[in-house]
């Protein structure tokens, strides 16, 4: 038995557990685990009490509602992947997926558990960030809404009080033709991604229209090359301007660790970016 | 620790087809439940973070690490571990190809590799050897070495693709 003590609550709605979280302190919530779980295990964090949301009704599911996606953050990766309307209106998020851990930690792993620990080098908040999500919150005050981009405040830290969960995420996929791409390097099948890219382009008459490009691993928190978006729109989508887009992601500050250098995390930015560009182009025109 | 600071719940599981009620201290993860409360040692710890997946088991059917899951979560679910694999004397599949293939040595990574490969290939009849491959790239085993064990899963894999 590895865990520190806790004491275990197990709620089955969002009353019972908000009601819960206005008397509760040091609180750690227990989604698919394939995170907390270790550091429980490590016992890298000791909460007083730890909340299991597996079992709170309501939480899971995929449903399209109007233009928009929405997915219940107790929804599992391995849900997502076989998802039909993942597959037909967000393919880029099962592209990412796959990079996501091994199939077995996948049965557990939920979309909301990813968005929350905010690992830098996680696949599913740099697919939230590239499709605009909007997140809705819910605690004893009520829900609020966030804007993916307000979400990252710092390193692994998303904007939520302790006394808050993430219910949903809501994504409004790009309508009209366009192409899509996600590429990561790392170490082994599985583990860590140094760096992870993820894009999605619309081209017309051969000059991009619209671009999205949005990097994890490389720096605190993924982000959006914002700068290299808006370059993008009217250029031919050739070789030389997704040089470019990769040149703007080498020159981005990035994080040195122990293993990696930022260096190599530009490096990789960069070419990733370029890669990602490419492919997208080219589901984008059907070549 | 005395008993009273104990959190601890009443669980019913399902085990390889048969029902146990236990109390269970809730931080407990599952792989210690199965080892150390129902003496079901054939699931092995690795890591205990989910790294090495030596603790691969199904809940529902679903290949999970058995140490990224407490024993309270297993409430009401049925559990398959390698003592549930074969029918009395007679070997499940992919513990046939197992010996066939000479696919391990120490035996240590075993019985999270057949898991594994046993939810992997039920859902995915006829998986070639990158699938297999892939599919066991969480689970780690420092002395047989893969080719071995991917020959015994791609084996299974086209049998049961001939055979559906």
């Amino acid at each position: 038995m590895k865990p520190g003590r806790f004491t275990y609550h197990d709620p089955t709605t969002i009353d019972e557990l908000t009601g819960l979280l206005a008397s509760l302190e040091d609180v750690k919530f227990l989604a698919g685990g394939q995170s907390l779980m270790p550091m429980l295990n490590m016992r890298f964090t000791q909460p007083d009490h730890l909340v299991d949301l597996n079992g709170i009704d309501g939480l899971a599911g995929i449903a399209l509602n109007g233009a928009a996606l929405e997915i219940g953050a107790m929804t599992r990766q391995a849900t997502l992947m076989k998802s039909g309307e993942i597959a037909e209106h967000l393919p880029v998020m099962q592209a990412a997926l796959h990079w996501v851990g091994h199939f077995q930690t996948r049965y557990r792993g939920t979309i909301g558990g990813s968005l929350c620990h905010l690992d830098p080098s996680a696949e599913l908040p740099l697919i939230a960030l590239l499709c605009d999500a909007e997140l809705t919150v819910v605690g004893p005050e009520g829900e609020r809404s966030v804007a993916m981009g307000d979400w990252p405040l710092a390193y692994m830290m998303p904007n939520l009080s302790e006394q808050e969960i993430l219910k949903l995420i809501s994504i409004t996929p790009w309508g009209g033709h366009h192409g899509f791409a996600f590429e990561e390097i790392s170490r082994r099948r599985g583990d860590f991604a140094i760096v992870g890219v993820g894009c999605q382009l619309a081209v017309e008459n051969g000059s991009i229209t619209k671009a999205a490009i949005a990097i994890g691993g490389a720096d605190q928190v993924p982000y959006r090359l914002s700068e290299a978006e808006a370059a993008l729109i009217g250029q031919p989508a050739s070789e030389e301007t997704f040089a470019a887009a990769g040149e703007v992601a080498r020159q981005k500050d990035a994080m040195s660790d122990a293993y990696i250098t930022a260096a190599y995390r530009q490096r990789l930015a960069n070419v990733l970016t370029k890669r990602t560009l490419a492919a997208a182009a080219q589901r984008a025109t059907g070549e | 620790m005395s008993e009273q600071l104990k959190d601890t719940r009443d669980i019913t599981v399902t085990v390889n087809g048969k029902s146990y009620q236990e109390a269970v201290e809730t931080r407990l993860h599952l792989a210690d439940f199965l080892r150390l409360q129902l003496k079901l040692t054939g699931t092995h710890l690795g890591c205990e973070h989910g790294v090495c997946g030596a603790c691969t088991i199904l809940v529902d059917g679903e290949a999970v690490r058995s140490c990224l899951m407490l024993a309270v979560q297993a409430n009401g679910r049925e559990v398959t571990t390698i003592e549930g694999l074969a029918d009395g004397e007679e070997l499940s599949p992919i513990q046939e190809a197992f010996s066939e293939h000479h696919a391990l040595q120490c035996g240590f990574c075993t019985s999270g590799m057949i898991m594994s490969l046993t939810a992997f290939i039920e859902e995915n009849p006829g998986a070639d050897e990158a699938a297999i491959r892939e599919a066991i790239s969480g689970n780690i085993c420092r002395c047989t070495g893969y080719q071995s064990i991917v020959a015994a899963g791609v084996a299974v894999a086209a049998k049961q693709a001939g055979g559906s």
